[in-house]
Formats: C-alpha cells, sequence, structure tokens
C-alpha cells in the first residue's frame, strides 16, 4: 500500500482504514503480532489482516464485523490525527482543480499543518511531480516527516522546517503552483512569485476571514498577479430516507372515489394502517446543520517574468 | 530533484496544430491553431498564425484585417483615472443626455480604426456626469466601457480548470450542467490518479474523460464506456494530450457488457459481427460495386462492337485497385477496431478497476449496477446527476444490494466575491445548481450472506450491526425492500 498507489493485499507496515459503520473510521498501522480493539472486539493483525485482500470484511472477536479499506487521502482526512484546523475535501477538491494540478506538477504549500491538504497534493502530482512543503512548528514538520514516510511518500515531498513569511519556500522559480494557508498570507506573497516558474503559475490562499482575503488580493495585484478571484464552496449532504406523510380524513365519502384512490394518484405506495392511510416517499433531506464556512479560497495567475 | 528545472520557453511557444483556449475578460474559447482559419470569438473575426511562435500566456489585440499583435505594456488603463471626483449622487440626474458622443459618432470612431482604450477616453471626456459620479461609480463606469470596447485576447494552455469553466459557461447543456466546483469533487473523490485503472461513462462531450486523463498524466488505463455507435470526445481532444496518453485509453460499447459479464463476448463473434457490419457498409459499397460493374457490363459489349480502347482498361484497372485499397484497409480498421476491443475487454475483465466515474444524461442507476461489477475491492466510485432523484434511487438499490459503504449524497453551492478596497461583497449573480453526486466505496460482496441477512435469519448482533451500518437513513428498510 501507498497513499500514491493501490495494492490488492495488506502487507506489514501498511496503513489501513477500519470502516465500523457510517462515519466511524480508525486508521491502523499493520503490525505482525499487534492487536486492535473496537466496539466488535479485537481484531488480531497477523491472522486478520496481513494477507487479507482491501476490501473485505473481517469478522472480529464478539461476532461483529468491520471491513478493511484501502487507505485514500480522502480516508485520511477524515481520519487523521489533528494538531491544527484542517482543510476538507471539498475545499481541496477545488484547490486541487483550479491550481491546475496534475502528475508532474512542482507545488509549493505552507504551512504543512496536519498534512491533509499534502497528502492530496501528493496523490494528485505523483509519480513526477515534487512537493516543497513549509512547516514554522518543528514538532508538527518532524511528524509529518513521519508520516509521509509511513505512508510512502517521501520520495516525493521535501518538508522545510521555516517562516515562510521571512525566509521563503527555500526555492526558486521551479513551482506551478503554491497554496497558501497561514494568518498572514500577504505577507508571503513576494515568496510565492518567487517559487513560481518564470513562465508563470497558479495561487490559492485560504483565509478564514474576509479581512484576511482583502490584504491578501490587495498585495496580490500590487505583485502583478492576475486574474485574481475569491470564491467559497459549501457542500450539503443529503440524508435518504423515507418520508411518511398520513393521509387526511375527509369522512365516508358518497361515490367510491375515497383517499385510498388519492394516494395512488400521487403515484406512491400507500399503506392501510389501522384505518388511515398514508404514503411513504422515498427523498432526500438536507442536514438540519451544516458547516457554513471554512474559509475563503483566493486564486490568481502569475504571469510571464 | 526540482531544484535544477528551469522551464525553458521553448516548450512553451504556441505552434500549429496545438489546441488553445482564447480568453476575452471572463469568456473563454477553445480552438485548434490551424494555418490561416478565420477564428469567430466574441463577435470578433481574427487569424491565429500571428499567435504561433509566441509564448502561451501571450495577450493579443486584434488589427485591421484579423491579424493579432502581442501586447506590448499592460496596464496602461490607470492613466484613464481621472483626479476629479464627487462625494454622492444628489445632483446627478438621468436625463439621457450626459453622453455628448452619439452612437454614430462612436461607430465612426471605431472605423477610424481608434484603439478600445481611447475610445473609452472618448467617452469619458464627452460625459457631463463622469466627473460628478464617485471615485467607485468612476472605476464602474471605465470598467465597463473598457470591457465592451478594449479586446484583448490572450491565448492560454487548455486544463480542466479553463475547459471545465469554459463548457460551464457557454455550453452547459452539452456536459449536464456539470458545474467545475462538482467536476473538482468527482476527480478527488474517485481518487483519480497516475497509475490506476479508472471506468469512465460519460456524455459530457467527453470533458470529463479528458479532465480524468489529465489527472492520470498518461500512467495507467483509461476504459471509456460509450453508448451507441461511438465514444465522443470532442472535449477530450480540446486538451491537447500528447500522443502516449491516448495509448492509455480504451474504449468498450455499452451494449457488450451484458455479454461481457455472462461470459458470452466472443471477439470472433465480434468479427463476424464487424463483418457484418461491415458487409451492411460493404454492403452499399458492393451494391455500388456491381450495379458499376453492371453497368460496365453493359456498356462491355458496346465497346467491344466499337473498339477497344486501352485508356478505358487502364481506368477500369485503376478502379480495380483502389477497391482493392479500400477493402485492404477496412480490413486492416476492421482488425484494428477487433483489438481494441479485445484489449478493453481483456481490462475490464479482471473485474479489479481502481475506479469508476459515471456523468451522463442516462438513468444512472442501471449504468452504475451495471460497471460496479468491474470495480475491484476497497476503491471509491462517484456518480453525477443533474438530478437528484435518480441518485436516491440509486442509493436505496445499493444499500439493498450491499457491496459499497460510505455512500453519500452531496450538492455543492459555489460563490464567487468581489473584492476591492471598500466594496468587497458576494458577486450578485451565482450558478443555482452544479447537479448531484453520489459517492461510496466498495466492499467484497458474499452474496450468500447477503441473501441470508436479507430473509432476516441472521443472528441478531449482526443485524444490529447492519441496521447501524446502513446509516440513520434506513430505520425504514422494510418499506425499501418492498420497492
Amino acid at each position: 500500500m501507498s497513499f500514491v498507489e493501490y495494492s490488492e493485499l495488506i502487507q506489514e507496515g501498511d496503513v489501513v482504514i477500519i470502516f465500523l459503520g457510517h462515519d466511524s473510521m480508525m486508521p491502523v498501522k499493520v503490525q505482525s503480532g499487534a492487536q486492535t480493539q473496537t466496539r466488535y472486539g479485537v481484531i488480531r493483525h497477523s491472522s486478520d489482516l496481513i494477507g487479507q485482500r482491501f476490501g473485505s470484511k473481517v469478522t472480529c472477536s464478539k461476532g461483529g464485523w468491520v471491513y478493511v479499506l484501502h487507505p485514500t487521502p480522502e480516508l485520511w482526512t477524515v481520519n487523521l490525527p489533528h494538531r491544527t484546523q484542517i482543510l476538507y475535501t471539498t475545499d481541496i477538491a477545488n484547490i486541487t482543480l483550479m491550481l491546475d494540478l496534475k502528475p508532474g506538477s512542482v507545488v509549493c504549500e505552507s504551512g504543512t499543518g496536519s498534512g491533509s491538504l499534502s497528502h492530496s497534493i501528493l496523490r494528485t502530482i505523483a509519480p513526477t511531480g515534487h512537493l516543497h512543503t513549509v512547516e514554522f512548528h518543528a514538532q508538527r514538520a518532524e511528524k509529518a516527516i513521519q508520516e509521509f514516510k509511513e505512508h510512502k511518500v517521501s520520495h516525493l515531498v521535501t518538508v522545510r522546517n521555516q517562516d515562510v513569511c521571512a525566509e521563503g519556500f527555500g526555492i526558486t522559480g521551479v513551482a506551478d503552483a503554491v497554496f497558501l494557508d497561514i494568518p498572514s498570507p500577504w505577507e508571503a506573497v513576494t515568496h510565492a512569485k518567487r517559487a513560481l516558474k518564470r513562465k508563470g503559475g497558479r495561487l490559492c490562499s485560504f483565509s478564514p476571514c474576509i479581512e484576511q482575503v482583502q490584504r491578501t488580493c490587495e498585495a496580490l495585484l500590487n505583485h502583478g498577479f492576475e486574474e485574481i478571484c475569491t470564491l467559497e464552496v459549501l457542500l450539503r449532504v443529503h440524508d435518504v430516507r423515507s418520508v411518511t406523510l398520513p393521509l387526511p380524513d375527509f369522512g365516508p365519502e358518497e361515490d367510491c372515489t375515497n383517499s385510498t384512490q388519492m394516494a395512488s394518484d400521487l403515484s406512491q405506495k400507500e399503506v392501510p394502517n389501522t384505518g388511515n392511510t398514508s404514503v411513504i416517499c422515498k427523498t432526500a433531506t438536507p442536514p438540519r446543520e451544516m458547516a457554513g464556512h471554512t474559509g475563503y479560497l483566493t486564486f490568481a495567475t502569475k504571469p510571464r517574468d | 530533484m526540482a531544484e535544477c528545472v528551469y522551464d525553458s520557453d521553448a516548450e512553451s511557444a504556441i505552434s500549429y496544430g496545438d489546441y488553445v483556449v482564447l480568453k476575452r475578460g471572463d469568456v473563454f474559447k477553445s480552438v485548434q491553431v490551424e494555418n490561416k482559419k478565420k477564428v469567430i470569438f466574441e463577435k470578433q473575426w481574427f487569424f491565429l498564425d500571428n499567435a504561433v511562435g509566441q509564448l502561451y500566456g501571450t495577450m493579443f489585440e486584434i488589427e485591421a484585417g484579423g491579424s493579432l499583435k502581442p501586447k506590448a505594456v499592460k496596464r496602461a488603463g490607470d492613466s484613464l483615472d481621472s483626479k476629479e471626483a464627487g462625494q454622492d449622487n444628489r445632483h446627478i440626474v438621468d436625463d439621457g443626455r450626459s453622453q455628448k458622443l452619439t452612437r454614430d459618432d462612436i461607430e465612426t470612431l471605431k472605423e477610424q480604426g481608434l484603439k478600445g482604450q481611447e475610445i473609452v477616453q472618448q467617452l469619458i471626456d464627452n460625459s457631463t456626469t463622469f466627473k460628478d459620479k464617485t471615485e467607485f461609480a468612476q472605476a464602474k463606469y471605465i470598467k465597463k466601457k473598457k470591457k465592451k470596447y478594449e479586446s484583448d485576447i490572450t491565448v492560454l494552455k487548455p486544463s480542466t480548470r479553463l475547459l471545465a469553466m469554459m463548457y460551464h459557461g457557454r455550453e452547459p447543456g452539452k456536459i449536464c450542467h456539470l458545474r467545475y466546483d462538482t467536476l473538482a469533487q468527482v476527480l478527488t473523490l474517485g481518487n483519480i490518479h497516475a497509475g490506476s485503472k479508472i471506468i469512465v461513462f460519460e456524455t459530457c462531450a467527453g470533458l470529463v474523460l479528458g479532465s480524468v486523463m489529465e489527472r492520470m498524466g498518461g500512467f495507467g488505463s483509461v476504459i471509456q464506456m460509450y453508448p451507441g455507435g461511438g465514444p465522443t470526445r470532442a472535449g477530450m481532444e480540446s486538451f491537447g494530450f500528447p500522443s502516449h496518453f491516448h495509448e492509455t485509453l480504451h474504449e468498450f460499447p455499452l451494449c457488450k457488457v451484458n455479454a461481457l459479464l455472462a461470459g458470452t463476448l466472443d471477439l470472433s463473434e465480434k468479427d463476424t459481427d464487424s463483418q457484418a457490419n461491415g458487409s451492411r457498409l460493404g454492403g452499399s459499397d458492393s451494391s455500388q460495386e456491381t450495379s458499376g460493374v453492371s453497368e460496365e457490363k453493359n456498356s462491355e459489349p458496346q465497346n467491344m462492337e466499337v473498339s477497344v480502347d486501352p485508356q478505358e482498361e487502364m481506368k477500369r484497372a485503376e478502379r480495380e485497385k483502389l477497391r482493392e485499397q479500400r477493402a485492404q484497409e477496412k480490413k486492416v480498421k476492421m482488425e484494428e477496431k477487433r483489438k481494441k476491443l479485445a484489449s478493453a475487454a481483456a481490462l475490464l475483465e479482471g473485474r479489479n478497476a481502481d475506479g469508476l466515474v459515471i456523468a451522463s444524461r442516462f438513468h444512472p442507476c442501471p449504468v452504475l449496477m451495471g460497471l460496479l461489477k468491474f470495480v475491484a475491492p476497497s476503491r471509491p466510485f462517484v456518480v453525477y446527476c443533474q438530478y437528484r432523484e435518480p441518485l436516491i434511487e440509486c442509493y436505496t438499490k445499493l444499500r439493498e444490494q450491499g457491496g459499497a459503504i460510505s455512500l453519500r449524497l452531496t450538492d455543492s453551492w459555489l460563490r464567487h466575491y468581489q473584492v476591492l478596497p471598500n466594496r468587497t461583497h458576494p458577486v450578485l449573480l451565482m450558478s443555482g445548481g452544479g447537479g448531484y453526486l453520489l459517492s461510496g466505496t466498495t466492499v467484497a460482496t458474499d452474496t450468500a450472506k447477503a441473501r441470508n441477512q436479507h430473509k432476516s435469519e441472521e443472528p441478531a448482533a449482526k443485524r444490529l450491526k447492519l441496521d447501524e451500518i446502513s446509516s440513520s437513513c434506513d430505520s425504514s428498510a422494510k418499506a425499501i425492500s418492498v420497492v
């Protein structure tokens, strides 16, 4: 297994995602002899995981079962240990598309944070691209390096422990794209410009507050960036369910066109239910609450020098 | 490794045959650069010949006769700013006479070959109210006029971003109203990356196919399932991929899926089939031939009677040769087609694809159920549909059938912002809908067990588990299973 390449069977040292049920997953590092406790019982790595096919059902000691899944950046995003606030898949997807990322792209990122976006970038730019990621927090940088190694993507990434606003990305004229997720992105715009290729490239900055966006856009304009565009994407997850709508009782009628007929007119199944009738229909309801804001995404193009 | 790579400009020069994206303002158009080809874009026509040899990203202005000229310095427009400005609009009256230039005057200016910027300056100079407008209103006025009269065109290298925005802006009907942020979700949720084997079924003009291919970078394989007579690929062609990308692209007709699944897909049968096809095609050919022959036969006796024309003989021989050649070509083509089908079938038969992407105008449910069988366990799949209800059906069906987890029905909202000093707000107009997605992950199925579960003969613990996995929404699972 690797985050940039699928494999069929689980091997020692792999990171697998244990799927316990809807919205309940956990990442596990496979080690022979090790055990993992779940609410359905224990999973013994040697017998239950190693040599099994990804996606297979594993029966735990208490008789319950779980699925073991191949890791993907998307699964990792919902399972990773948070060291910072992270970027989620909806924003990541748009960042990837709008930065024109593809195999071979050279990308700069700061800060590395918990590595949620980093894994996605690595997946997309492999096997010929490279990620230069800058994290000023020594412990986080160290942890990221370790994770990249465990996930077998360290050949595609360079982690630098420095302050991007003061010292930049540590490279000049090689990047196709730059991504900024820092409190004061406007202070890193010069460094971003320097890191990008002479022939130009794309930039994205993620900021939760509009004042940050305002200052960033100003800095981008002053540094000759073009096509500056700020947007926001919100994801709605719909809950698929059957809803039952009772039919009102108008009392007995003279002719035979009764409410039962009406129900079938509604082209749905009617269920006689202790005298009253109701209609069951399949629908999808939006959640009662949803993430209303993550951050503004500001994109820009660096023109040719 | 990356540190030493310096981009040479040689590879980023526009040349004949390239597919490019033209940009004017926020409007895009995809064209192929051809010798002396007239391009019509935003009510203007021009030739791209002068762009050849220039670098991608160059801005051009259109000169008389439709030739392009690289624009020297950008940002000349700043000189239009006037120092004088009003505070508010209490004294500005709309009498329709603030612009002293008439329509005809402006037309005359245009005919004189005045540059866009100069026309805008003329409009400003002849506007009696301009200096009374607020600074912001002046900026807005200039921006609006610039948009109308300045017609600079930028030539860009195609990318998913540009083509997806172009299709969404120009021809959303052709791509089932798939908005670019939704396409972004498709590519990410599908974990599309180099080295994998992806099945794509789309009727989005080839845009989705192209975007998948871009993300694979020529590594791995893409199997395009197509309805009808052949795959649509115009959108994919617009990406201008290098030829080795095309070697990773395979195609398989949807109408042969059942045969493949049943193991009755006979490739030699395909041979006879294509022969049947061929003979149908050739049928018309051969009927022509025979009619031709009979004509000749008819004329022959006459010829014989008069004299044998050696020239006529030669012509006939030539025709005969040409016919043979054509038949040979057809045979080669058929053989190629058969080989292509065989290779696609071989890729599918492993039933170990790494992903499935569906985005079509067809009902997604049968497509998903049919094609999911070719996907390996623990792989993502994504289904796009312009409407929500068909995806609800897919969701229900998958729950019933099993083999998929983490099912999510989603849609996204996209909001653009105007960011300007003291004038920051959401853009007034936003897209009403970019379609819906159903995504999930495949898992191994043990069909016998699944059937048992439906007959509710499972031990309590497992059923409990099943219910839990079936997410909150399946409290009325029984009602569903009746459907």
